[in-house]
């Protein structure tokens, strides 16, 4: 009897590991030196992006025609830039009670239009701003950024309840008038502040009802207006500064010490500031339990894509990310590419018979290799970008969180993107038909929708809403509110996505072209 | 005793054979004939969508108010024509590269001027075709529909039509902007021989300064920048309206883009004498 050896391979098992599959790909990458240095131009040319800003300034010009000093806007409770600037007629008042006033009547007038903003003296024409408010407010203090809550009539926009600049609130729809009044009430609870609308004064709604921590116990209660800066786009761009006034009577106030004495203070306002005069100092006048407050400015987030919007964005210091796309994207194109070029695909997949793990291998690397890069090129440039642009303008202030979802998402869009170009590269497997399909998905759209004046801005919107572009809203600093009138296109920097949802369109154009190219893979010979 | 032997070509003729073999290689290669006609296909359809995306409303539907230049509009289409022409202009000569036959090609035409002349009028040749098909279904089609979106001698605007300068020059600055276009792509694919890298480099040149100018802060450098950039000066000869706002004239513009296509010409012409194949 025999006993028979068993004939085991000395060749140990898993070497086609996941592991081992993309420490391969990973030697393949980082031995072709055109290769490397493309991965290293991603950060160089991202990061490059930031160097065109030093020549960035705030353009405002004074009446005698020299350029003004930017000033630093100043920043909300919630670390915002704001612009605030009203007129506020008020009484300081400890403790808790209720403020209630009826508004007859909210009118305006503004500056004719001009092209740049520079101050105007006359000319005046009438007329309110959607966004022109007069109200009732209860502001922690009277300096710029305090922590406040406001109930207001608005010149287009019915009544709204606002709180520490980014809250508001709908009320009652409809513009004001002395046959059809409105009544605000605010009522402080502690830290509570409640606001309510009526049309009658007996009916009460509740509009809003906010906590604020930051206010102290003796607080600004009163009476303002203000009206911001309007836009027009035709025939060219230009804009004027406007100014509102409300009138309230039937003012009540339940409060412990208050009085009939009113004190009027300008908030923000500079009468006799670089500008010269004013044209809109604001005021107030009592007379027969009638109060009237005239003022001019906004109580809003601060938007440098108003007509008098100071300030330029951060987002601007990542300028070069669509630079430094191309090497990413065009590197992982040709990372797969190459290997049907030279044939050295066959002997990847008898190496490898699992051809989705291959793809997959190949994705890790040269999606982990961009992601690296553009997350140095990213951080480069937004600390660097920041810097030389406080140089000649504010920059506007944002979140920690802001900052880091730029960065992050900065790597991650040229990731994903190289990915989505090694999906199209395997799907092709020539060089030159996967570039083009590269530069077709993804730049080609990008150009049109951001170039100003190509498209109608509805399409171009739409396009940054389907193509792997709208991950560029990773990007975007500052949000595009919508009680802010401003410029808040794509060629602007304004997204129609956010930044979660621009980037999950560029995960499912990846995730389909991945899928695409797997299913192709198993299909196809070589 | 008789000899034989080809007979020793004249020096014209010499262009006239290498001309006929790249027209030769071009015409028997599969795909290759399809890449003209997507371009002037693509050039007339994106044409025609963004003249039916034009929407205007009130004092912007004038031409002196701020409304759409219909040149302009009607030629939206060039943005995409100019990738298919260049990947024709990177395939004839990245091709050749691709799989070895660069060799055979140099050994047939050794004077490699010769060469690079007939590939650039080949490649000249298609795109002037197919640019003169796209440019004028484009403008035609803008004509048929812009006219019923207000673009009318009432709002100051022109009918689109061949008789007046202003049209006459964008079209057929259009025509020329994308030759010129293919003859950049074949001389920087001369100079990297290589399909993908070349492709890459063209479009990058290409798209890569009005995505940045786009975005850009500095208004003064973004002014400089569209005068360097090879698409927005070179794009500035469709122009009809508002010709003061541009950062170069218009016939102006097309030379930046001539000055960047022969460059390019010159170095791929001169690497291609200097090096092996």
């Amino acid at each position: 009897m025999t006993t028979l050896a068993s004939h085991q391979s000395e060749v140990r098992t898993g070497r086609d590991g996941f592991g081992r599959l993309v420490h391969a790909e990973w030697t393949k990458l980082r031995t072709v030196r055109g290769w490397v240095v493309a991965l290293l131009l991603i950060p160089v040319l991202t990061g490059l992006g930031a160097l065109l800003l030093t020549n960035v300034s705030c353009s405002l010009v004074g009446v005698d025609g020299q350029p003004v000093a930017c000033v630093a806007p100043a920043t909300g409770p919630g670390g915002e830039a704001v612009a605030d600037s009203f007129y506020l007629a008020r009484q300081a008042l400890a403790g808790d009670g209720t403020i209630t006033a009826r508004v007859t009547s909210l009118a305006g007038r503004h500056t004719p239009v001009s092209t740049s903003p520079t101050p105007v003296t006359g000319g005046f024409e009438p007329g309110v701003q959607p966004w022109s408010k007069a109200g009732i407010m209860i502001s922690a203090g009277t300096a710029q950024g305090s922590a406040y809550a406001a109930m207001m009539v608005t010149g287009g926009n019915g009544v709204r309840m606002q709180w520490n600049y980014t809250g508001d609130s709908a009320g009652l729809p409809g513009t004001v008038s002395a046959s059809s009044p409105r009544w605000l009430r605010l009522t402080r609870s502690g830290d509570t502040l409640t606001g309510y609308d009526s049309s009658d004064g007996t009916h009460w709604n509740t509009v809003g009802s906010v906590v604020l921590s930051s206010l102290p116990s003796s607080a600004q209660i009163g009476l303002f207006a203000t009206s911001p800066s309007y836009i027009v786009l035709a025939p060219t761009f230009g804009g004027g500064q406007s100014q509102a006034t409300g009138t309230f009577d039937r003012i009540a106030l339940t409060w412990p010490g208050a009085t009939g004495r009113w004190i009027g203070t300008g908030i923000g306002s500079d009468p006799a500031g670089p500008n010269g005069p004013d044209p809109f100092t604001g005021s107030f006048t009592h007379a027969n339990d009638t109060i009237t407050v005239t003022g001019s400015g906004d109580i809003a987030p601060e938007v440098p894509e108003t007509w008098d919007g100071v300030g330029v964005k951060a987002q601007d210091a990542l300028t070069g990310t669509v630079v430094g796309l191309i090497p990413a994207t065009i590197v992982a194109a040709l990372f797969v590419t190459a290997e049907y070029r030279r044939g050295l695909i066959r002997l990847t997949f008898a190496a490898a018979p699992r051809r989705g793990r291959v793809l997959a291998a190949k994705a890790v690397a040269v999606g982990s290799a961009t992601f690296v890069a553009g997350l140095v090129g990213a951080a480069i440039a937004l600390a660097s970008g920041i810097r030389l642009l406080s140089a000649g303008s504010p920059v506007l202030p944002m979140s920690t969180f802001t900052e880091v979802r730029m960065v992050v998402g900065t790597a991650a869009l040229l990731a994903v993107a190289a990915v989505l170009a090694l999906a199209l590269g395997t799907l092709a497997r020539r060089g030159v038909t996967a570039v083009t399909a590269v530069i077709a998905v993804i730049f080609v759209p990008l150009l049109l929708a951001t170039l100003p004046g190509l498209l109608p801005l509805g399409t171009q919107e739409w396009l940054l809403r389907v193509t792997p572009g709208a991950a560029f809203a990773v990007i975007q600093s500052l949000p595009a509110y919508h009680q802010v009138l401003g410029q808040y296109q794509p060629a602007f920097g304004y997204f129609p996505l956010s930044a979660a949802a621009g980037f999950a369109v560029l995960c499912a154009w990846t995730a389909a072209a991945l899928a695409a190219a797997g299913y192709a893979l198993r299909r196809r010979d070589v | 005793m008789s000899s034989v032997g080809l007979s020793r070509p004249r020096a014209g003729g010499a262009v006239w054979l290498a001309l006929h073999a790249e027209w030769t290689k071009f015409r028997t290669l599969p795909g290759m004939f399809w890449l003209p006609v997507a371009a002037a296909v693509l050039t007339v359809a994106v044409g025609a969508i963004a003249a039916g995306e034009y929407h205007c409303a009130g004092s912007m539907c004038t031409a002196a108010g701020g409304g759409g230049d219909p040149a302009r509009i009607s030629l939206t289409g060039i943005y995409l024509g100019q990738v298919l022409v260049a990947v024709l202009a990177v395939l004839v000569v990245g091709g050749e590269y691709g799989n070895g036959m660069i060799h055979v090609t140099l050994a047939a035409v050794p004077r490699r001027q010769v060469l690079l002349l007939a590939k650039a009028a080949v490649v000249a040749g298609l795109t002037f075709a197919a640019a003169l098909a796209g440019v004028l279904g484009s403008m035609a089609t803008g004509r048929l529909v812009l006219t019923g979106r207000g673009m009318t001698p009432a709002n100051g605007y022109l009918v689109l039509s061949p008789r007046y300068d202003e049209y006459l020059r964008a079209g057929l600055g259009s025509v020329l902007y994308l030759v010129l276009v293919a003859l950049l792509a074949l001389g920087i694919t001369m100079a990297v021989r290589d399909s993908g890298v070349a492709i890459g480099v063209v479009l990058g040149l290409l798209l890569l300064f009005p995505l940045v100018i786009a975005v850009m802060p500095d208004h003064a450098l973004a002014r400089h920048l569209e005068q360097a950039s090879p698409v927005i000066s070179g794009l500035s000869i469709e122009a009809t309206i508002n010709e003061s706002s541009l950062p170069l004239a218009p016939w102006q513009g097309l030379g930046v883009l001539a000055l960047w296509a022969g460059g390019a010409l010159l170095l791929g012409g001169l690497l291609l004498r200097r090096r092996d194949a």
